[in-house]
This record gives C-alpha cells, structure tokens and sequence, in this order.
C-alpha cells in the first residue's frame, strides 16, 4: 500500500533500531500514549528489537478501556429499550458492563448497529422517524469532531429522534494525572498522532515544562514509532524536555482548526470518570446546553445505579504505566478475551489483548 | 452495490404461479410440486433426481468422503457470486480437501416466506451452473418455508459424498518438520467482498469474492505429488490463523510464517487497513492451503500458479520444531508476534 508500505520498511527500521542502541547509556520509561501505538509495537515485534534498558509501557489511549462501566450500563439500558436503535462502533460491543456486554444486549434482542461513522446514524434517525436512535459517542479527540458534526447535521436536519451518549475523554488531563501519581515511571511520552491532527500541539508545551518530560508527537507505524522513540530518547540522554513533532505529514502545530470548532460548537469540557483510574477533572466532553436535546443523557431516563469496577483487573496500574500486562497475575487464566475481567483484554486497541494476541509468555524467543 | 458481477440468468424462469414464495410452497402439497417440477426439478436435471424419490441411490465403490456444510450468508447476492454457488463450491471443496473427488451432492433450502421467485430463480441457475463446473450431481433435496421473519431470506444445506482418490494421504498426522506451508491464491478477499456490503460499512471497491471450486486444480496436484501432499484445508470462516492454529494444536509442531509472503490483493488489504482488520482471519471461500514435503514445494507451487485459480499461490512459511503448538509470524520489518485464534467475530475499531 503506498504511503503505508514507506513506514513499514525494514531496511529503514534497521537504521533506527542501531541508532536507538548507539545512542541509549541509561535506562528509560516511555510511554506511548495510543493504543493504535501498543498494537503496533506489539505485533511488529518491535519491543524486542528496543535496546534492552529501554522500557515501554503502555498509556490510557485505548478509548474502549476507559469508558467507564457505569457508561457502558447507560448504554446497554438504552439499547434494551423497545424503541431505541443504539448505534455503536465496532469494538465497544465486547466490553463487559457491571451484567453484561453490548454483545450479549444484542444476542438477547437489544436493537445494536455497528457504524463506521455517526454520520450514517443520523442517516437511521431520519430513515426510522418512529425510532429514537442514540448513538454511544466514545473516543478522545479525534471521533469527537465526527461526533459532534452528527448533532449538527441533526439540528440542521430538524431530526427529533437523535441523541448521543457522550463519553469523550481528553488526552492532555491524562497525561497530567499520570505524571503528578507519586509513584510514576514515566521518563517521556510519545503523544498520540492522530489525536494531534485534530488538536494541534499547543497544549503539550505546559506539560512537557511543568514536568521536565519530553513529549514526542507520534505517528502509528514502525519507522513512526521508531522514530518517535529515538526522538525521545535523544531529548532524555541530552536532558532536555521539548515537545517534537514526529509525525510531521499529518499534525500542524495549531492541529485542524476547523475540527477544533465544531467541537466547540457542540461539546463543553467537565469532569470524567475513566476506568481503571477514577474521577480525572476537566478531562472529558459532554454535548453543551445549546445542544442539550440531543444530549441522550437528559432525554431519557436513564435509571440505573452506579457501578462498581471489578477489583480484580488491574487495568488502572497498567494504563498509568506502573505494571505490564503479564504482570497482573489473571492475564492469560482468569482474564481472556473470551471472558475478560476488564476492558483492555478485549478492546482491539488495549494492551492486555496486544500481548495476549502476539506476545504470550510461553511463546520462546518472543518477549 | 456492484451488479455487473451478479450472475447472468442464463435459463429463462418458468412461469410460476406467485412473485414470491408463500407457506404453502412448502407445505408438501400443489404449491411444492409445481415449484419443485417447474422449477429444481427441470433445471438440476440428472437420472438420480429425474427417479423424484425420497432419497437417492447410488453406486460408489471405494473408501468415500463425506461432507456437510449449511450457508445463512448475508448478503446472499455479493460480487463474485452468490448464495447458490456458495453452497455448491463449499461443500465440493471440503470433500476435496479430504483428497476425495466430489461426486453427488444433496440440497435443501430454507426459505423466509416472501423471498422473491426471481431471487430464488437466480440462485437456482447459479447452482446449476455452480454444479455443472465442478462436476456435481445434485440428487436428492429438500424445501421448508417459514414464516416472514423466522428466517433471514434464505438458507442453504448442502451435503456432498464423493471417492477419496487412490493417491491421496492426507492427514495431519503426516506433517512433519521441514513441511513448507502453500497458499493458493490471494487471501480475504471473499470476507471483504461481503464487509463491502454490509450495512453501515458500505465502501466503494473492485474488490470480488473468490468463490470456486477446487476440484479440478486440487485433483490434478494429487496426481502428480499423491502422498507427499501431507495436509490440505481451505480456510473459510476464521481465516488462515484460524486453519494454522487448529493443525498447530492437534499436531503440536510450530507453524512459522513470513508476512512479507502472504499474498494479498491491494484493495482488500487497504480495506483491511481502514477497517482495522487483520486479514489472517478474514474468510475465504475459493482457497485452500497445502502443507506439503519440502522437496517438492517448489514443483507443487509451479503446478499451482500455472493453474487459472493459483497464479497468486505462494509458500508462506514452514513447520518447525520450537514453539510447539503455536503459529508465529515474522512482521513484515523483521519481528516475530504470535498468531492466535480469533475471539469471536472481527469488529472494526473506533478508530
């Protein structure tokens, strides 16, 4: 595939990998921030071509991992109601919920589409006038402004059966809360690309000062995270904590102005829940009060009671970069995709299904 | 939707008495019989099924195959083919795999009540024509209907028995380390045919299922390379991870595989990609993978891209000794990750 196959060239890889080994003296911790970035590293087998003090532990940007199971609830109580469509995309569906999963709402009867985009909801919305369609807006920066163009598309459209169920999390915040935790490891970050198209890289520069760590703007393919890594590691030998931008073909440093404002036309920053690590504020997008008929939260009665996490999983630790997946002592036993104890086992973005996929610990000479 | 690649009628339809299909086409009374003898009846037309009894009799002599396979496709016209053709080549091709040569074939259809007379009238010509290509006899059959909504369109059954052919050995418990692993052609593509239409992942493509039946290419390989073909399975649902780990687990020898050899068509892997797909377990229906001796690998791959169906054949890795019941692949940029068996179905990511 061309402008694909130039990023997965091994002759190129090679180059980057003897650089990374020249230039590392001292152990380091980076973290990637994406869970299209852990994938990546994983089944490239990239982890272990990396000079061996140099550690990469896997951050919070798998967006299926952080929605809170209480929203995962609010979402499977909609999509049980007779006359709801809820539109989902693809990988939240095997999520576990306190009971049960969107899967297994859908197998018991619960009207569940798979979308690509939120856009062909609004398309549902105006082909099923007598149904209310709610579509589960999850993700970070980069659905919120697809998500948020679908409400004013149904705004404009004069559509009264669409909703959204918003579960928009920020990258920025997480990043701040992992870096303050008192136990943190991190020594620099690769940000995530995609992300940064939308947002630009202005917020980064007061993190990267205020914590003296280098963030390092990435893109999601090996000679990308290649060389978002020896970025990195080059600021780290050197002492300095820049903000770079890697992935140069697609993030600008004021990021898609126009993505920026449609964003802001439909959502407003508040508080977030994020699984596994808890109340982080001002860390998520909720539909603003312009828009609030489209807000499914106060459309509906959503009467369901707060869940609790399964302690078991310890998926909180891993996404704050203090432990690796096999080390939690149910990955493999007690926890498996096809009966997860948490959401990174089954996300196809978490890292608990990275390595459980293309990298298990019995497997010889894999890491 | 593509229609330039649905199949052409080339049998004109009779006249039957409905648009649709009604209950009582399946209520073994006037409806059934008018369908049966205007429609499957005439067109399937062979001396097993002209005798219209309740089952066939045949003559077969020698150790037989037999298979069978039911097809609840959706959508059931997709490019490349259909419902109909899907169910003859399924099961012609599982009895080839077996080394067997596929001789007669039962057919039984469940139809949603309301499903049009033309839609089933092109299904049955793509059968016929399906059968005709692979050298089937389809002799005995059966027709349910159901009521509007306890079926989805239609679904199909079919069995097959056919005589394993005398030089044929295959069987797991043959491979041996040192095997080289052949694909036959480009894999994915029918998975992602049918991923082009589904509701909500409508995308504009070229890109056509690869259904076929095996038969003749895989009957001519027996007769030039007879035993030291070990292994031969088509990977349909599940992909080729899915086939690699099931004969990893019951053999417990290491399948090592190279990305880089994996031959796959442009387009289906760029949808893959945007669709976060991993082609590896992406269905396939006119494909099969040979796990064969090494010395012979190269003459079989020959063999194989001369065939019209296996110009993109490729050997795709081997069987080793370490890593013992698992299946690793080689990444394209010269790492090695696990190949695992799917959970559940492939969902498209967020993003």
């Amino acid at each position: 595939m061309k402008y694909l196959n130039e990023y997965r060239d091994p002759a190129l890889v090679e180059d980057f990998i003897k650089e990374i080994h020249r230039i590392t003296t001292k152990p380091w911790t980076l973290m990637e921030i994406c869970g299209g970035q852990t994938h990546s590293l994983v089944k490239n087998g990239i982890l272990e071509m990396l000079p061996t003090n140099i550690t990469m532990v896997h951050g919070p940007g798998c967006p299926v991992c952080v929605t809170s199971i209480s929203v995962i609830d609010e979402a499977i109580f909609l999509a049980e109601q007779p006359n709801i469509i809820l539109c989902s995309f693809g990988d939240m569906l095997r999520v576990p919920g306190s009971k049960i999963s969107l899967l297994e709402a859908k197998a018991k009867g619960a009207d569940i589409r798979i979308l690509y985009s939120p856009l062909e909801a609004v398309q549902l919305a105006k082909q099923n006038p007598n149904k209310q369609v709610v579509f589960f807006a999850v993700g970070f920066e980069t659905t919120a402004p697809a998500n948020a163009l679908s409400v004013v598309h149904a705004d404009r459209l004069k559509l009264n059966n669409y909703s959204i169920l918003a579960s928009h999390v920020l990258v920025p915040p997480a990043m701040e809360a992992i870096l303050s935790d008192k136990d943190n490891l991190i020594d620099a970050f690769l940000a995530a690309g995609h992300v940064c198209t939308i947002m630009g890289m202005e917020e980064y520069y007061p993190v990267a000062e205020k914590y003296h760590c280098p963030i390092v703007v990435t893109g999601f393919e090996p000679v990308d995270l290649l060389q978002g890594i020896l970025m990195a590691v080059q600021q780290l030998e050197k002492g300095e904590y820049k903000v770079e931008n890697q992935y140069i073909r697609y993030v600008q440093r004021e990021g898609n102005a126009v993505a920026q404002k449609t964003i802001q036309q439909v959502f407003e920053v508040g508080d977030r829940i994020w699984r596994g690590i808890g109340n982080i504020p001002q860390s998520g997008y909720e539909v603003n009060d312009r828009y609030k008929e489209f807000n499914a939260r106060l459309k509906f009665q959503i009467n369901i009671p707060l869940a609790a996490e399964n302690t078991a999983c310890i998926s909180g630790d891993i996404m704050k970069g203090l432990k690796k997946p096999k080390q939690c002592p149910h990955f493999g036993t007690k926890c498996k995709p096809e009966h997860p104890l948490g959401a990174p086992m089954v996300s196809s973005e978490g890292s608990c299904a990275a390595y459980y996929h293309y990298a298990q610990a019995d497997v010889e000479s894999i890491i | 939707m593509p229609q330039n690649s649905r199949v052409q009628l080339q049998c004109p339809m009779p006249k039957f008495d409905f648009d649709v299909i009604t209950l009582g086409h399946g209520s073994g009374g006037l409806l059934t019989h008018r369908l049966l003898k205007s429609g499957v009846f005439d067109i399937l037309k062979n001396d097993v099924l002209d005798q219209q009894h309740d089952g066939a009799v045949v003559e077969m002599h020698g150790k037989m195959a037999f298979s069978t396979d039911s097809y609840v496709i959706s959508p059931i016209f997709f490019p490349g083919g259909n419902i109909g053709d899907l169910a003859v080549n399924g099961t012609v091709n599982d009895l080839t795999m077996c080394g067997a040569i596929p001789q007669y074939l039962s057919l039984a259809f469940i139809i949603e009540e309301g499903f049009e007379m033309k839609a089933f009238w092109e299904i049955l010509v793509s059968i016929k024509n399906a059968a005709t290509i692979a050298g089937v006899s389809i002799v005995t059959g059966d027709t349910k209907v159901v009521e509007k909504g306890k079926g989805d369109k239609i679904y199909i059954n079919t069995s097959g028995v056919g005589l394993v052919h005398p030089k044929a050995l295959i069987h797991h418990n043959n491979i041996e380390v040192g095997d080289q692993i052949i694909v036959s052609g480009n894999i994915a593509s029918h998975g992602m045919a049918i991923m082009s239409l589904r509701e909500g992942l409508e995308f504009e493509t070229n890109i056509i299922s690869d259904t076929v039946s095996l038969k003749s290419t895989v009957i001519k390989l027996i007769e030039t390379f007879g035993s030291d073909i070990h292994f031969m399975r088509d990977p349909t649902r599940g992909g080729v991870a899915s086939v690699l780990n099931e004969i990893a687990e019951l053999t417990q020898l290491g399948f090592y595989l190279e990305h880089k050899s994996l031959p796959i068509d442009e387009q289906v892997d760029a949808a893959c990609e945007m669709l976060g797909l991993d082609p590896l377990y992406v269905a396939n229906e006119g494909l099969f993978l040979a796990v064969v001796k090494k010395e012979i690998a190269q003459p079989f791959l020959t063999a194989l891209q001369n065939d019209p169906i296996g110009k993109n054949a490729a050997i795709i890795g081997e069987v080793t000794n370490d890593n013992k019941g698992k299946v690793i692949m080689k990444s394209s940029i010269g790492g090695k990750r696990m190949v695992t068996y799917l959970t559940g179905e492939q969902l498209p990511r967020i993003c």
